[in-house]
C-alpha cells in the first residue's frame, strides 16, 4: 500500500525510470532476507538507500548487478528491470550487465597493480579501446571524473595500493567509470574514509548524477541528506518508505523511518 | 561548604589496596607460568638445535671422505703388439681387446716404478697388483678406446687404487683391523706406505663420484652417484610437468569453480587424507597400473616420475588452495564490479596474487618427492645398480635408472665400508640438493610476494 503511495508521489517526475524491482524477494539459505521490495531508481539521480545494520540495504543493492550469484546459497526471485529488460532472465550474461551496472564498494580495493593498469583493465577485457592512445584517453578522462587525477597524473605507474584510503576510494571510483556504466552502484563507499576524504567522495557523487544513475548504501543519514535525491528506507528486510529524500528526511509518514531519523531504532 | 571539606578526606577512605610496586600473589603465579611456558619453547628449540647440529656434523665427518679418492699415478706403455696387433688402429679391433689383455701392461708398469723407486718388498707382482683396484684395467681400455691414437707412447695414467688402501690413506683401514682381511696384507701396505712417501700415491678430489656411474659390489671406490643423479633429475621433469599443471588446474576448480556440494566435500576430505597415504602405496599402485596394466618399462625414471607424480599432486593441491584463500574476497569483488568473468578474474588477479603461495607448494612437493625412496622400491628402481649414463633424452626416461635416495639406500645395504662413506656422501649430495630448492622456494615467495 505504502509503495502505491510513493509511486502516486513521483508521477510528478519527468526523469526516465532506469531500475524497476518488482516483488524482490532474497533467501539466504533459510533467512528470508529482503521481503517483498519494489523500488523504481531513475535516471541521473543520487538514490541512497538507508537504514538500520543487517536490514538488507547492500544485499539489495548486490542485486541489481547480479554480485549475489557468487553466494551459492543466495536466491533471488521477482523482477528487477534494468531498462526494462529482467537482468535476471536466463539470456542475460551477468558479465555483460555488470559491464552496465558498475561498483564501488565498502572497502576501496584497487587491484595490487599500477594506478595506471587500475583504471585500464575494465576497458581492455571489454575492448573499449583500439590502441594505446585511446586507452591513454579513457584513463585520463576516466582518473578525471573520479576527481582524482590531479594528484596522480604523475605517478600513473605507482601501485595503487600505495595510495591514501582516501584516493584508493576515488580510483576505484574512476575504475569502475572507466568501463562507461550506465548505473553505479556505492556500497557505503565512505565508511572507511576520514571526512575531508569523504567531503570529496560526496562532491564526486553529486557530479556523477550528471551522467549516471547513481545508487548508494550508507550509515551515515547527513550523508543520504546531503548527496541523495530519493531515499529509501530499509528495515528488516522491508522496504519501509521511498520517496524524496527532503520528505523522508523532515516528514517522514512511517513511524519507523521517523523513529530511525530521530535515533530510536537503529 | 561542610561537604566541600570532607570531600578529600572522603576520596583517601577509597584508598587502593596496594602499591603498583608491590606485585600481589596472583601476578607472581601468572608472571611464573609465563616464564615457565617460555622456558619449555627454549628447550624444546635448543634440543631439536642440537639433534641438528650432531645431525650435519655426523653427516659432513663420514661423508666428506667419498669427495676424496686415492690415486695411483704409474707411466703405463700402451705396447702396440698387445693392444693393436694389425697396427691399423682400426677401433673395432682395439676393442676386441678385453680388460685382460690390459692386466699384464698395468702390472708391468706397477713392477718398473716399485724399481725405479727402489721398495724392498718380497710381493709377487700379481699381488702387488692387487694394490689397484678391480677398474683400472677398464679404466685403461675406456682410455685407449677413446684415444687410439696414444697406442705404442707410455702415457702417464692415474689408477683408481683398492678400496682397502684408500681407507688406508682415509684412516679408515688400519695394520690392525686387517688381521682378518684376505683382500690386503700387511706386505702390501708397506708398498702403500713407500708409494705415499715419494708422492705416486696421494688422495685427491675425486669429480666421478659426483658426475660417475655406480659400480659393481667389488670396487666400491669406481662408484658415483652421477647416474642416478640423472635419474632424478628426469623423474622431476615428469613430476614437475604432471604436478604442477595438474595440481594447479585442480585446486583453481575446486576453490573457484565448483559448487558447494557434498560431492566436492567429499573429494576434498579425499584429498586431504592422499596427503598422508604411506607413500609405499603410491608405489604398489604404480607398480599395478603403469607397469602391469600398461606395460611401461620396469626401473624407467617415466614410471618413477608418474608414482612421484601421484604421491605429491596432493601437497600441491593443499597448498595452491591454501594461496587461493588467502587472496582477499574483495580483490575478487573488484574484477567482478567491473565485468570480468569469473575465468578472468581468477586468472587476471587472483592467480598471480597465489602465485608465490602456489611456487613454494610446489617445489617443497619436489623436493618431497626428491627424496622419496619406498615407492621407488615396487617400481624396481632401488636395486637397479645405475652402471651406463642414459643415452640421449628418451632413453633418459625410458631406459633403466636408479634415483638418488635409492642409490644411498643401495649403498648403505651393501657389506664394504666403502660403500658406507659413499651412502654418507650420497646424502650430502642430495641434501644440497633439497637445501638448494627450498632456499629457491623462499626466494621466489620474497620475489614475488605482493601487498594488498
Amino acid at each position: 500500500m505504502m509503495n502505491d503511495m510513493t509511486r502516486v508521489e513521483r508521477t510528478v517526475d519527468s526523469k526516465a525510470i532506469k531500475i524497476a524491482a518488482n516483488n524482490v524477494q532474497v533467501h539466504y539459505g533459510d533467512t528470508h532476507a529482503i521481503k517483498d521490495v519494489n523500488v523504481e531508481i531513475e535516471d541521473k539521480t543520487v538514490t541512497a538507500f538507508i537504514g538500520p545494520s543487517g536490514c538488507g540495504k547492500s544485499t539489495f543493492l548486490r542485486c541489481l548487478n547480479r554480485m549475489n550469484d557468487t553466494i551459492d546459497i543466495c536466491r533471488v526471485t521477482g523482477d528487477i528491470l534494468l531498462d526494462g529488460e529482467d537482468i535476471y532472465d536466463k539470456r542475460v550474461d551477468p558479465v555483460q550487465l555488470r559491464a552496465k551496472v558498475g561498483m564501488v564498494f565498502q572497502k576501496p580495493n584497487p587491484f595490487p597493480k599500477s594506478i595506471y593498469d587500475n583504471v585500464a583493465y575494465g576497458p581492455r577485457i571489454h575492448g573499449l579501446a583500439k590502441n594505446k592512445a585511446e586507452l591513454d584517453e579513457i584513463v585520463e578522462k576516466s582518473l578525471r571524473r573520479g576527481a582524482i587525477w590531479d594528484e596522480v597524473k604523475d605517478r600513473l605507474d605507482a601501485p595503487g595500493t600505495g595510495l591514501s584510503g582516501g584516493q584508493q576510494q576515488r580510483l576505484c571510483i574512476a575504475r569502475a567509470v572507466a568501463t562507461e556504466p550506465e548505473v553505479l552502484l556505492m556500497d557505503e563507499p565512505c565508511s572507511a574514509l576520514d571526512p575531508i576524504a569523504t567531503a570529496q567522495v560526496e562532491e564526486l557523487i553529486d557530479d556523477l548524477r550528471k551522467r549516471y544513475s547513481v545508487v548508494i548504501v550508507t550509515h551515515s543519514m547527513q550523508q543520504a541528506a546531503r548527496v541523495s535525491q530519493k531515499t529509501a528506507f530499509f528495515h528488516l528486510g522491508n522496504l519501509v518508505e521511498f520517496g524524496e529524500t527532503g520528505q523522508i528526511f523532515t516528514n517522514p509518514e512511517d513511524p519507523r523511518t521517523e523513529s530511525y531519523i530521530t535515533g530510536r531504532i537503529g | 561548604m561542610t561537604d566541600i571539606s570532607q570531600s578529600p578526606g572522603a576520596s583517601s577512605a577509597a584508598k587502593p589496596k596496594g602499591s603498583l610496586f608491590d606485585k600481589d600473589a596472583r601476578t607472581k603465579r601468572r608472571n611464573a607460568a609465563e616464564g615457565r611456558f617460555k622456558l619449555y619453547g627454549i628447550a624444546a628449540i635448543g634440543i631439536g638445535l642440537l639433534m641438528l647440529i650432531v645431525l650435519v656434523t655426523n653427516i659432513v665427518t663420514a661423508g666428506t671422505g667419498a669427495f676424496q679418492q686415492s690415486f695411483l699415478e704409474l707411466n703405463v706403455e700402451l705396447k702396440e703388439d698387445k693392444l693393436d696387433k694389425k697396427g691399423n688402429r682400426n677401433i673395432e679391433d682395439i676393442k676386441k681387446v678385453s680388460t685382460f689383455g690390459y692386466a699384464p701392461l698395468i702390472a708391468s708398469a706397477l713392477e718398473s716404478e716399485v724399481q725405479k723407486l727402489g721398495i724392498q718388498t718380497d710381493l709377487k707382482p700379481k699381488e702387488m697388483g692387487k694394490i689397484l683396484s678391480k677398474a683400472a684395467q677398464a679404466e685403461l681400455r675406456n682410455y685407449v678406446i677413446a684415444n687410439p691414437d696414444e697406442i705404442g707412447k707410455t702415457v702417464s695414467f692415474r689408477f683408481l687404487v683398492n678400496s682397502r688402501v684408500d681407507g688406508y690413506m682415509k684412516g679408515r683401514v688400519t695394520r690392525e683391523s686387517i688381521a682378518n682381511d684376505k683382500s690386503i696384507s700387511v706386505a702390501q701396505l708397506d708398498v702403500v706406505d713407500q708409494l705415499r712417501d715419494s708422492g705416486v700415491l696421494y688422495k685427491a678430489f675425486n669429480p666421478d663420484f659426483i658426475f660417475g656411474s655406480d659400480a659393481s659390489d667389488q670396487r666400491p671406490e669406481a662408484a658415483g652417484i652421477g647416474v642416478s643423479m640423472l635419474g632424478s633429475l628426469f623423474m622431476m621433469f615428469v613430476v614437475l610437468a604432471l604436478a604442477l599443471p595438474i595440481g594447479v588446474a585442480a585446486s583453481i576448480y575446486l576453490e573457484e569453480f565448483a559448487p558447494q556440494n557434498r560431492l566436492t566435500d567429499i573429494i576434498e576430505v579425499n584429498i586431504s587424507n592422499l596427503a598422508a597415504v604411506p607413500s609405499i602405496v603410491f608405489g604398489i599402485l604404480g607398480l599395478a597400473v603403469f607397469i602391469n596394466y600398461m606395460h611401461l618399462p620396469t626401473s624407467a625414471p617415466l614410471v618413477g616420475g608418474l608414482v612421484l607424480t601421484l604421491m605429491t599432486l596432493p601437497t600441491i593441491i593443499i597448498s595452491t588452495r591454501a594461496s587461493l584463500k588467502a587472496v582477499p574476497p574483495s580483490i575478487r569483488d573488484a574484477a567482478l564490479g567491473v565485468g570480468a568473468s569469473k575465468m578472468q578474474s581468477v586468472f587476471h588477479h587472483v592467480l598471480p596474487l597465489a602465485a608465490p603461495g602456489i611456487l613454494t607448494g610446489t617445489i617443497i612437493g619436489l623436493a618431497q618427492a626428491l627424496g622419496e625412496t619406498a615407492p621407488l622400491l615396487l617400481i624396481g628402481m632401488v636395486g637397479f645398480i645405475a652402471s651406463n649414463p642414459p643415452d640421449g633424452i628418451v632413453a633418459g626416461f625410458l631406459s633403466p635408472n636408479s634415483a638418488m635416495p635409492a642409490q644411498i639406500y643401495e649403498w648403505s645395504k651393501r657389506a664394504d665400508p666403502a660403500f658406507y662413506e659413499r651412502a654418507w656422501g650420497g646424502i650430502i649430495i642430495l641434501l644440497i640438493f633439497l637445501v638448494t630448492m627450498n632456499t629457491i622456494a623462499v626466494i621466489l615467495r620474497r620475489r614475488f610476494e605482493r601487498r594488498w
